[in-house]
């Protein structure tokens, strides 16, 4: 009979030691996805048995940093599905303009590609100078590359194809300086910027904004805590604001469903109406 | 081992293709009738978001066919298509969690992350289908599967467009069953 790896009743004396000793409660995050992260990790870092994984965790603290960083997921891209972006710029924006002050939360940024896109359209739209935008994420490792603003040169051929997608009509390159291997993203875009830890399941509410984004993150908690997180943005949106998830997630089977209409087209914004 | 995969009443059937699959999940799908197990499909696919091949697979089959969404929960009888640019996960409870985390064999989603997911939750009572496709995600998948005590089925490479995703498992290890395209309908319809 094959053996998992690590085992579910190992993966569970994980998450209680990482709540005891560290505070992080993944327990609702979806089992299925914390079991292939843990295992994945547990190979990657080619561990031979539980107990020396479990040791390293809770004694190294360097560790625990990249552990929190692999268990979550941070793969994001720049205009990440550019479709999303142009309804942003086309259909949001423009409401977005007739406040006199624009608060923006991406929740769970990871290292910042859309907080920065979002800069990028809000300078395009002259909306960036009297604009603030929270990029907030779990794991202070990661954000540090928010602050940085430095991606791999490699992506931005990628990246220019979606914001071209979108209905970018500057020159990308016109954002970054390239440098070596690397493309640091102007410093305009940053400042603009709250660069903050959040924990989307302990924390609480600290604002109110006129667009929340989170976008990819849900899909890796249970029901259970999506629902719980959804309040969470429901109590963070002004009436009339407007959420936006990813491609896949949903609003409509949760408790603040009835209270969102989903905007035209195929795209995951809603706008709160109670 | 061999001979229970082979007379259990299965569960849940995976099905994994790439380049030259489409083709042959559509005569699978036209043929099988009213059926207790659920199946999900992972076809290597670009990543734009359209309905139009849950829409055309939909339209062969008297079968429901839909696109699988998040936390949706798994009914016996219905046919899961993996969307595009996203992993397809099953959690313990029968619901399938999605996944937008890196890239696995150049895919996404991949047939290996969803073949080695459905071994956990499945055990003996899966059956894992490999198909035509040029690269060789779904080996490691169906090995797993074979280790669970499901049963591995690999589309014959000869009648195969593109032999290489076949030959490659089968370079690796030997499934229960290797069969023609032509058969795999009625052989699925058996299980």
């Amino acid at each position: 009979m094959h053996r998992e790896v690590i085992s579910e009743e190992e993966i569970e004396t994980l998450l209680n030691d990482l709540l005891e000793q560290f505070g992080y409660d993944f327990r609702d995050y979806s089992s299925a996805s914390i079991k292939r992260r843990v295992n994945r990790l547990f190979s990657i870092d080619k561990f031979k048995t539980f107990g020396e994984f479990r040791f390293r965790i809770m004694h190294d603290e360097k560790y625990i940093s990249r552990f929190i960083q692999e268990i979550t997921v941070n793969v994001t891209e720049m205009f990440r599905d550019p479709s999303f972006y142009k309804l942003l710029r086309q259909q949001v924006l423009p409401v977005l303009a007739t406040h006199p002050f624009i608060r923006i939360w991406h929740a769970g940024c990871s290292t910042g590609e859309e907080a920065y896109s979002m800069a990028i359209l809000l300078k395009e739209a002259n909306l960036l100078d009297k604009s603030l935008i929270y990029a907030t994420d779990i794991n202070p490792g990661v954000l540090e590359k928010v602050t940085k603003g430095i991606y791999p040169l490699s992506a931005m051929k990628q990246y220019s194809e979606n914001y071209i997608q979108c209905g970018g009509q500057q020159d990308f390159s016109s954002y970054y300086t390239a440098k070596y291997d690397h493309a640091k993203f102007d410093d305009s875009l940053k400042r603009k910027m709250i660069i903050s830890t959040h924990n989307l399941v302990s924390d609480s509410s600290f604002n109110e904004f006129q667009l929340v984004v989170c976008r990819n993150v849900l899909i890796y908690f249970n029901k259970k805590l999506q629902d719980k997180v959804l309040d969470l943005f429901d109590t963070s949106l002004e009436r009339l604001g407007f959420l936006a998830l990813g491609a896949k997630e949903q609003v409509k089977f949760s408790n603040i469903g009835k209270k969102y209409v989903q905007l035209e087209g195929n795209e995951k914004v809603w706008r709160k109406m109670l | 081992m061999e001979e229970n995969a082979l007379t259990i009443k299965h569960e849940m059937i995976v099905i994994g293709g790439s380049a030259g699959s489409l083709s042959v999940i559509i005569s699978i799908l036209r043929y099988l009738r009213r059926v207790d197990y659920a199946i999900i499909i992972v076809l290597h696919r670009k990543s734009t978001a359209d309905s139009i091949l849950t829409d055309l697979l939909s339209s062969h089959s008297s079968l429901t066919v839909k696109e699988a969404e998040e936390k949706e929960s798994i009914v016996p009888g219905t046919v899961y298509l993996a969307p595009p640019d996203y992993h397809l996960l099953i959690e313990n409870d029968r619901t399938i969690s999605l996944d937008a985390s890196e890239k696995i064999n150049f895919s996404r989603p991949s047939i290996d992350v969803t073949f080695e997911s459905a071994a956990e939750i499945y055990g003996n009572r899966l059956a894992g289908v490999l198909l035509s496709g040029g690269n060789h995600d779904g080996t490691e998948g169906l090995k797993k599967i074979h280790g669970s005590g499901g049963l591995c089925i690999v589309q014959d490479p000869a009648s195969a467009d593109v032999a290489f995703m076949p030959e490659h498992a089968l370079a690796q290890f030997q499934p229960q069953k290797v069969v023609h395209k032509d058969e795999l309908p009625v052989v699925l319809s058996l299980l």
